[in-house]
């Protein structure tokens, strides 16, 4: 099995210089951007996107041609390109920043020309400080070039971009928070409806807002074509995908590979097996929000369609494994910790259920636990996100209280035994 | 401190930038930080008046963000991730010397000003687990013991400027990916080595 390099070829070829203007362009870069504005037709660059078929890299998997139709008429409107990338177990942007900034410079370039934008945005979480510089960089390297500013490859039109650093904070890679966070607000998650920023997003103006690798992907679509994109991958997971894998394997790292093959071919191939040769416990198929996976479950197809079958999400492409001597309990909690400590505090399930999930968590872990504590969990999960179902109920303005209870279903559901261990056995009253 | 014409002509070209001037609030609170290390009380008033907000929705945001310091921090912002691959890749021992080398429990300064100790979600190193970050610098697979290297380095030699790679060589491990480029840009304070405008001089 091999990777398929579309996104990250232009870094592999060229690893010592691939940021620079120069060197991109010498790789054929900025051709896409040439392309579009001489064939000067937005409308067949938005259906292109929509032969591709490619859905967000973000996490919830939506259509990208779909979400750029919605967007609504109006003499202002933005592009936001979400680099909050703060999944845990996921690093995939960030080497599309560190490496290759020009290329989701001219991915934002041709989108906004399809659709008439003249303002972008580049949300980076802020402990990204080395890849906003690297993007920063680039940027300058675009407007001296004249490739951003005014009067963009002399077609009349204008475009600035303005690189924006986010200040650690999980929730504003959830699109309305990151918008409210662009406005010098809080980043807490605005109430929907409306549901799409397309119509109102930034500035309560129409808004695409897109993860970084899905604008990166423009420029090999345009230069190619939509129809060629479509047959990378399989069905309703066309294309390549960047895959952030870490966990107890050998070979951590990013591999793009074309979605369909399984999981368990995917560790192997890539992660070269894990770590003195143990076998694998459970493991995440996509991010902390997502159920996790056991060890037997590993001919799991990677694609959005299979795993979300199997009951669990694709979502930021980042796997993390875990093998037979990891203490799962302890891993639950830290991804509960994680979203206690992440949670915007708007919504009273999320808030206090997360933190009550960490709570019972930290004292099961370290053996004071009590035997109600499962009922407990299963409780306070069940009033975060009614049924335990997935994908989740909400009770909530956003996802992030339900997530928290996927690592908590997961565990209880393939794990029981592992958390009953670890709580003082029942009392028989009356020797019965 | 008040902020000073030359801030404070920085400050106006940053909100240029921006179709309203609050969204510039979040690169201002990293100037204020830049210069003082953390948002202090007069930057909250400057800030208030050049956006034209009130002093507390400045303070609402600022102390949103992890990132926005509401008090001074040493020279050294040490940030341990204790999410999910870096927990799984023994970051509890990297937690556990740090602490003990600098004294410091979560979220302490100590009293020299030298180092900040905190513990941290996901910094996007998963790959490279456990990960550290110093004054926002990843810095990736740094074992428990290499973690104490790191900790004297910076107490000794108390270098001004925090160059990730550098650190990298010196005391890290495994990446998430292979950097490939050489790079000497850094940060000379517990803020992220970046501002919209101005990033490029200070380097």
């Amino acid at each position: 099995m091999k990777e398929t390099l579309l996104l990250t070829k232009h870094m592999r070829e060229n690893p010592e210089n691939s940021h620079l203007i120069e060197v991109y362009e010498k790789n054929n870069g900025y051709s896409a951007a040439r392309k579009v504005f001489k064939e000067n037709n937005p409308g067949d660059v938005i259906e292109e996107i929509k032969t591709s078929n490619i859905r967000g890299r973000g996490g919830a998997g939506f259509p990208t041609g779909v979400k750029w139709g919605f967007l609504a008429e109006d003499e202002e409107r933005y592009l936001v390109i979400n680099a909050d990338e703060s999944e845990p177990g996921t690093f995939k942007d960030r080497i599309l920043l560190e490496r290759d900034p020009h290329q989701l410079i001219e991915g934002i370039i041709v989108t906004s020309f399809a659709s008439n934008i003249s303002k972008a945005f580049i949300y980076i979480r802020g402990e990204y400080a080395k890849p906003a510089r690297r993007v920063q960089d680039a940027v300058e390297q675009a407007y001296e070039k004249g490739y951003l500013g005014k009067n963009i490859f002399d077609s009349g039109k204008d475009l600035d971009v303005v690189v924006h650093l986010g200040a650690g904070a999980y929730i504003c890679g959830e699109e309305t928070a990151l918008l409210n966070s662009l406005e010098g607000r809080r980043g807490e998650p605005r109430l929907k409806p409306p549901y799409f920023p397309a119509v109102k997003g930034l500035y309560n103006k129409p808004t695409l807002v897109n993860n970084v690798e899905t604008i990166s992907s423009v420029p090999w679509i345009i230069n190619n074509s939509g129809k060629d994109y479509a047959k990378l991958g399989v069905e309703g997971s066309t294309g390549t995908r960047i895959f952030s894998l870490s966990g107890h394997v050998n070979t951590p790292g990013n591999f793009e590979i074309e979605m369909g093959c399984s999981f368990g071919e995917f560790i192997d191939n890539f992660g070269n097996g894990i770590k003195e040769n143990k076998s694998v416990k459970a493991y995440i198929p996509g991010g902390a929000s997502a159920p996790w996976f056991t060890g037997e479950q590993l001919d799991i197809k990677m694609t959005i369609d299979d795993v979300a079958n199997a009951g669990s999400m694709l979502g930021s492409g980042a796997v993390v494994v875990m093998d037979e001597d990891t203490n799962l309990v302890l891993a639950a909690k830290s991804i509960v910790s994680f979203f206690a400590h992440e949670s915007c505090g708007q919504c009273t399930p999320c808030r206090e259920g997360t933190t009550w999930l960490e709570m019972i968590l930290e004292r099961i872990a370290s053996g004071r636990g009590r035997t109600s504590d499962i009922d407990l969990l299963l409780d306070v999960c069940d009033n975060i996100s009614p049924g335990l179902a997935w994908p989740p109920q909400m009770t909530t303005i956003c996802p992030l209280g339900p997530s928290a209870v996927s690592p908590i279903t997961s565990l209880m559901g393939s794990f029981r035994e592992e958390v009953e261990s670890l709580l003082p056995k029942k009392v028989l009253i009356n020797n019965e | 401190m008040s902020w000073d014409s030359k801030l404070i002509d920085r400050a106006k070209e940053i909100i240029e930038l921006y179709p309203q001037k609050r969204s510039a609030l979040g690169p201002l609170l990293y100037l204020a930080q830049e210069k003082e290390g953390y948002i202090d009380d007069d930057s909250v008033v400057e800030i208030s008046k050049l956006i034209g907000i009130t002093e507390v929705q400045v303070r609402s945001v600022a102390s949103f963000y992890t990132m926005y310091k509401q008090e001074p921090s040493g020279k050294y912002l040490l940030s341990v991730c204790k999410s999910i691959s870096c927990e799984i890749n023994n970051s509890k021992e990297v937690i556990d010397n740090i602490k003990e080398f600098t004294g410091l429990a979560n979220n302490e300064t100590d009293i020299e000003s030298t180092f900040t100790f905190e513990e941290v979600e996901c910094i996007g190193a998963c790959g490279g687990a456990p990960a550290v970050q110093i004054n926002y610098e990843t810095v990736e697979g740094v074992t428990p013991t290499k973690a104490l290297e790191l900790c004297k380095y910076l107490k000794e030699e108390v270098p001004e400027v925090i160059v990730a790679d550098e650190l990298q060589d010196k005391f890290g491990g495994t990446k998430s990916f292979d950097w490939a480029i050489e790079d000497n840009s850094g940060t000379s304070s517990t803020a992220p080595g970046f501002q919209i405008i101005g990033t490029s001089e200070e380097k």
